[in-house]
């Protein structure tokens, strides 16, 4: 059978098709205002990617933020329940699971099942959130990923005295003044937001093994400072973003 | 070429007033007080403990220079000069960093003890909205400080917040607290707490062709929302007053009391003679200063630094 999983976020959503249980298509699609229409209209995309039509297909479960905008979804499930799944796929030691994206960052307790046992969300907060980096980014005048690569090779600690978003490209325009080097900032912004978000999983109390999913997951930068501030390893999967998407499809497909 | 200037819609006027009815040559004891702000940084000069001249401009990245601006501006159109004052005392965030300031305050107690020389004794609760942080202070009826609660975490409910707001929607900053009432019905409030997000939310009403004016009406109610749980901790009473730049913006002030069920003060000086004076909510804290200044020269607790 087809069974597919959409993850519908803050700014990205990410389709994956399984057939037989395997992974026949996956797709990626930036989200504007109109998220029920371009979530339509990603599904299609990926489907035709796979050469399916929409009937072929068996089960469809939506997951994310706006999952419940979703009109073409049999079903709508939790964020963390969709994430604890698409993890446990894939790495069934997984205990904790961090999953920070665009505009939320959330830790979960994982049973050897994939079950999700307790979890701990923030998602009022842009400190903590990839919308933090991309906002310190944008000040800092580089990409994320520049970013990512430039705060590997600071040794530097800088504390950052901001916690919201706003007052944080205050102050990081204030540090470019006062000269210190782009690298030094770049990992004082991840050092900043791994604190946040460590906090989230203190919640729920870490675990090993550790599992980091969600966009920022790509951010090597900021992964190194989380695995610092928690002081343990941290695995990160093969195309972290999809891991909702993952969890939900694998829950189609098993007739969740 | 030329580049046509970016309009800066966060941008508030700045400016400065001296009181013509003061001959400071006569007066005995000069003081100042500077409050150098996130945002804005105030400079006001008191003759004898009487209001003779403030200015008001916006803090730049260092804050001695933000500082001798503020009181630059508020000298620039007398003939005082630094040398002629007695007495300088630097509040506000950056006020470690004031030059020509003898000794510190914290803005709490002198945004207190302005507010009560402005609105005058019966001033129980201030609510200072700043521009990173906003502080409610209930104080006493000689504006001593009883008790305070802060935020300066979070740009939600600041004076940063609505210059964030009033450049995204490209409306100056001065016109959204009336145009925030041009509308038919009061619409619901933005959702969001964050800033960052609470932008995600208005470009989304925006796209959905909601009216810019119910936009502004659903900012400032959210903001009016946001102080109110600081005030709910503390405790109002009155006397109520805002100060600090917020309190210039009648869409937050006018839902924040409706909200509260309580009115603030009118913007008047406590002070008849005063009455034809300009009443900038922003000075409180310069003024307190000022203030606290002058007690201390005429109590004889500090010597004087006048130098001619």
């Amino acid at each position: 059978m087809i069974a597919v999983g959409i993850d519908v976020g803050g700014k990205n959503a990410h389709v994956i098709i399984l057939k037989g249980g395997e992974i026949l298509a996956k797709g990626e699609a930036a989200m504007g205002i109109h998220k029920a229409e371009e979530a339509e209209h990603l599904y299609d995309e990926t489907l035709k990617k796979a050469g399916m039509k929409r009937e072929d297909v068996g089960s469809v479960i939506a997951t994310g933020s706006a999952g419940k905008r979703v009109s073409f979804a049999d079903s709508v499930i939790p964020d963390a329940a969709a994430d604890a799944r698409g993890v446990n796929r894939l790495i069934p030691s997984a205990r904790t699971v961090i999953d920070v994206g665009a505009e939320e960052g959330r830790a979960i307790k994982v049973s050897p099942k994939g079950r999700v046992l307790d979890f701990a969300v923030n998602e009022k907060c842009a400190a903590g959130t990839g919308t933090f980096v991309e906002t310190m980014a944008r000040a800092l005048e580089i990409t994320v990923e520049e970013m990512a690569k430039l705060s590997l090779t600071s040794n530097q600690s800088i504390p950052m005295n901001a916690q919201c978003a706003v007052f944080g490209e205050s102050e990081v325009v204030s540090l470019i003044h006062q000269k210190i080097a782009k690298q030094d900032i770049a990992k004082a912004v991840h050092d900043a937001i791994a604190g946040r978000i460590a906090s989230v999983a203190r919640v729920v109390g870490l675990e090993q093994d550790v599992v980091m999913i969600g966009g920022v997951a790509k951010n090597d930068g900021f992964v190194d400072a989380l695995k610092k501030e928690i002081d343990m390893d941290l695995i990160v999967p093969e195309d972290p973003e999809y891991m909702g998407a993952l969890g939900s499809a694998d829950m189609a497909a098993a007739g969740v | 070429m030329v580049e046509e200037a970016k309009k800066e819609f966060w941008r508030w006027p700045e400016g400065t007033w001296v009181n013509p009815h003061i001959n400071w040559k006569q007066g005995k004891i000069i003081t100042s007080g500077v409050d150098v702000g996130s945002v804005s940084s105030q400079g006001v000069v008191l003759v004898d403990g009487e209001l003779y001249s403030f200015g008001s401009t916006r803090t730049g990245f260092d804050s001695p220079d933000s500082a001798r601006k503020a009181l630059n501006i508020a000298l620039e159109q007398t003939d005082v000069t630094e040398e002629n004052l007695d007495y300088c005392i630097g509040t506000g965030y950056g006020r470690v960093n004031v030059p020509m300031a003898q000794r510190t305050i914290t803005e709490i107690a002198c945004h207190a003890r302005g507010a009560h020389f402005m609105y005058g004794p019966a001033v129980r609760t201030i609510m200072d909205m700043g521009g990173q942080d906003c502080k409610a202070i209930n104080c006493d009826e000689k504006g001593k400080v009883l008790n305070f609660m802060m935020n300066d975490k979070c740009a939600a409910g600041t004076g940063r917040g609505m210059e964030v707001f009033a450049d995204l929607i490209q409306v100056p900053v001065w016109e959204i607290g009336p145009r925030s009432f041009q509308i038919d019905e009061e619409p619901e409030m933005i959702s969001s707490t964050c800033v960052v997000f609470a932008k995600s939310e208005v470009l989304g009403l925006l796209e959905q062709g909601v009216p810019e004016n119910q936009v502004m009406a659903s900012y400032c109610a959210a903001m009016a929302h946001r102080i109110m749980a600081l005030l709910h901790r503390l405790g109002v009473q009155e006397k109520f007053v805002i100060t600090g730049g917020i309190a210039k913006n009648e869409g937050v002030v006018k839902r924040l009391e409706k909200e509260l069920g309580i009115k603030t003060a009118e913007k008047v000086w406590y002070k008849p003679e005063y009455k034809d004076y300009p009443f900038d909510t922003q000075i409180a804290g310069a003024v307190g200063a000022a203030l606290f200044a002058h007690a201390m020269v005429s109590k004889g607790k500090v010597k004087s630094v006048r130098k001619t």
